[in-house]
């Protein structure tokens, strides 16, 4: 993975928090360096005409380009997948912009959380949302785009996979728009058919969001061998002896009056005794985890979720890496991400033959 | 028709409710013919259970919310609390590529179709386990459904607002943990394409959903910071938020992350006399006084649609769109040209609106080919063209409910 990032400015990610002790500086980010580890990083200025050949010079050797740049910028530099695969048919590009390649709103610029709420799931999770809260509000963080890169992903190994077959590349439009309706593909199905969303059941959900001394849980039952469970971490209380709970559906029916009681048991307990003696008991439930609650805890531990990791600014420390484990095919966690330009002399220089004088040329020029 | 990406490949698919299902469906829009596993006695939750279908659903046919996450697969039926019915599942996979389920840890292997059962049949079959932490550790048993994984996983959290309680998302976390899946399933057969080799894969639907904060596990790593919820707010922008508009309950949002871009907005604004506060005057400050801020352009917005704010935000270069509702997406002219919904004719539901795949490829289009399976619709033909068992021996073991 060759990283291109412009001179002297590099990714804008490389200004974002958080920051090494509070530090800002570009090499400190750790917002950037989660998102570009085992990564190469190149300068070039595709603005010029020689950084476009040097790109394209790239791109004759590369699988796979991925962009994120406004549909028609790439075709003004003569750099768009047409013009590439000229050069190289096995060449996949995948090309990822808030509202993909065509459509009205092709050329509509929007950051996070204008897609988030473009994309009508942050009004579904309004649905959800305290009842006094005054607005649709978007996910956390950058959470929209994970989906979209995840979506993505996803789109180019399944063209990756597909030129084994064919020898031929192709282009792939992701929209991040798209890609965060599909992380609510049933809900939003339901309005396509003229129906309310789901959340109109929720008050049939027995447990949910529940408060504790020290935090909360969450529980979700998928069947009457969870809801005993429930009872029997509840101690078997005398109000759910009654006969009617015997047949599942009214566990439903009467789940606001049954809610009450778990609220009133649950504010007195805590919450990490509580997610493990419901398990045990087979109940469904989980913490509602802060990070520091994830960074301790023994589970992600002995899985491994945490590598160790060494920056030549940030020095050792410890980052998430993945949520699946191959068998054979373990992720490889051992490069850190690139500091600006890091790789240049490897990757113009080793692998595209210009000499170190040309190099340096091309450094004072503006162009690596 | 083109190819595509996934012709030939056959998944033989344990999975249900709705992380599972999600995974082997984009593999189904992608071409992979996904051969679904179900029994009478315990049928998909996705199916009876799904909390959107309301309590007390009774036809398994019936539920639109299996008919969505089910398109384009076929579906067998198997009670493999018997031994006939686990060795038919065996000879299914011995002529399929990759295997698929989301039980508990374990369980596949108390079944007697464990991944070494199953590579003994199939060497290089890529067999592929979702639960909810994951098979290893020593919470491995635990259960969890997707509100679970968003409070486990760290994301309920850090959604909402900060003066109130924390925002467990619902079913998205499932359909998360099932990209994840089905982009490690596409390495592995990458992979294998490759070598010849397969594999297993062991996904935590949890941490699916850890690795989406990465940014605020390091901050807590490196500064010991413990981030909490924010809504709308963004660490550097502001404006940076939804706006009322005219409607009721209509709202635009406006992100603005240069000076240029804020010039152009205050033009928009007609450059109204509280913009030369000084309170205003530069970034930093406007998003130290952003609650102010938010309430003098709301004051703004108020007397427009969201599309109205929208376009002419857009013309000058200014980040807005509407915070759409369900309804409005389906109404949206560009969603319409970029075809985001089809239809589908169910047997039994009727005519049925659903998403089409989330991707475009140039070459060779995903697709929607057929709407969901009844259950147990495709016994013949799975048991009698697929593995060839002669009729009367297929009678005979329907006979002694091999196929309930």
């Amino acid at each position: 993975m060759i990283k291109i990032e412009p001179p002297q400015v590099g990714d804008e990610a490389r200004r974002r928090e958080p920051f090494l002790n509070d530090v800002p500086h570009p090499e400190r980010s750790a917002f950037f360096f989660y998102l570009n580890t085992s990564k190469l990083g190149i300068t070039l200025n595709v603005s010029t005409a020689t950084g476009r050949k040097i790109f394209q010079e790239l791109v004759r050797e590369s699988d796979i380009v991925v962009e994120d740049n406004p549909p028609q910028a790439m075709k003004e530099l003569g750099l768009d997948y047409e013009s590439l695969a000229g050069k190289n048919p096995r060449l996949i590009m995948t090309s990822i912009t808030p509202f993909g390649q065509y459509g009205p709103y092709r050329d509509y610029k929007a950051y996070h959380l204008n897609t988030y709420h473009g994309s009508g799931v942050a009004k579904i999770l309004a649905s959800i949302l305290p009842e006094d809260t005054p607005m649709p509000t978007k996910g956390p963080g950058f959470l929209g785009d994970y989906d979209c890169g995840l979506n993505a992903a996803i789109a180019t190994m399944a063209a990756l996979y597909n030129r084994l077959f064919t020898g031929r590349g192709q282009h792939v439009d992701i929209s991040k728009q798209e890609s965060l309706i599909a992380t609510e593909r049933i809900e939003i199905d339901m309005f396509g058919n003229n129906e309310r969303g789901s959340t109109v059941w929720l008050q049939y959900m027995v447990g949910g969001l529940q408060r504790c001394k020290d935090g909360y849980v969450m529980i979700t039952l998928g069947g009457k061998h969870h809801w005993e469970g429930l009872i029997k971490l509840l101690g078997n209380p005398d109000w759910a002896q009654d006969e009617k709970y015997e047949e599942e559906i009214n566990t439903y029916i009467h789940a606001q009056e049954i809610n009450k009681h778990i609220a009133e048991w649950m504010i007195n307990q805590s919450k990490e005794e509580v997610y493990h003696r419901a398990q045990a008991l087979n109940c469904p439930i989980g913490m509602v985890n802060t990070v520091e609650d994830l960074v301790a805890s023994e589970q992600l531990q002995v899985r491994g979720f945490f590598a160790e990791v060494e920056h030549p600014e940030m020095g050792k420390f410890k980052c998430p890496t993945a949520s699946y484990r191959f068998s054979k095919t373990p992720l490889r966690f051992e490069l850190s991400a690139p500091l600006l330009g890091e790789h240049n002399e490897e990757v113009f220089g080793k692998r595209l033959g210009y000499t170190p004088e040309e190099l340096t040329h091309m450094r004072g020029a503006g162009i690596i | 028709m083109s190819r595509l990406p996934l012709d030939g490949i056959r998944i033989t698919d344990f999975t249900w409710a709705w992380a599972g299902p999600y995974a082997t469906l984009l593999l189904a829009f992608m071409g992979a013919e996904v051969i679904k596993i179900e029994t009478n006695k315990r049928p998909d939750h996705a199916r009876l259970r799904a909390l959107a279908t309301g309590p007390g659903a009774k036809d398994p046919d019936l539920s639109p919310i299996f008919n969505d996450l089910n398109l384009n697969k076929v579906a067998i039926t198997l009670d493999l609390t018997q031994p006939k019915a686990v060795a038919l599942a065996k000879r299914l996979v011995s002529i399929s590529d990759v295997v698929a389920e989301n039980f508990r840890p374990r369980v596949m292997d108390r079944l007697g179709l464990g991944y070494n059962a199953l590579k003994e049949v199939k060497p290089d079959i890529v067999m592929l386990s979702s639960s909810s932490v994951g098979a290893v550790g020593p919470e491995s048993k635990y259960a969890g459904y997707a509100p679970i994984f968003a409070a486990h996983g760290g994301l309920a959290h850090l959604t909402g607002y900060p003066e109130t309680r924390p925002v467990p998302l619902m079913g998205s976390s499932d359909l998360r943990s099932a990209a994840t899946t089905a982009f490690a399933i596409l390495i592995a057969l990458y992979h294998r394409a490759r070598t010849g080799e397969g594999q297993r894969i062991d996904l935590s639907s949890v941490e699916t959903i850890s690795v989406l904060i990465g940014d605020a596990l390091l901050d807590y790593i490196m500064n010991g910071r413990v981030p909490i919820r924010k809504g709308n707010r963004d660490e550097i922008m502001a404006p940076h938020n939804c706006y009322p508009c005219q409607g009721e309950d209509k709202w635009v949002s406006i992100a603005i992350a240069t000076e240029e871009e804020w010039q152009s907005f205050c033009d928009v604004m007609g450059n109204p006399p509280w913009i030369r506060d000084e309170k205003f005057s530069d970034a930093y400050r406007r998003w130290q006084n952003q609650e102010e801020l938010d309430r003098l352009i709301g004051d703004w917005t108020i007397n427009y649609t969201h599309h109205e704010v929208t376009e002419r935000l857009q013309q000058a270069g200014v980040a807005a769109i509407p915070s759409f509702d369900g309804t409005e997406l389906f109404q949206d002219p560009h969603l319409k040209e970029r075809g985001f919904a089809t239809e589908v004719t169910h047997p039994k539901i009727g005519k049925r609106i659903v998403l089409a795949p989330p991707w475009k490829f140039s070459d060779t289009p995903a697709q929607i080919s057929r709407r969901g399976p009844l259950l147990g619709e495709h016994n013949e033909y799975v048991f009698g063209d697929l593995l060839g068992i002669p009729k009367a021996e297929i009678a005979q073991m329907e006979e002694e409910g091999v196929f309930y």
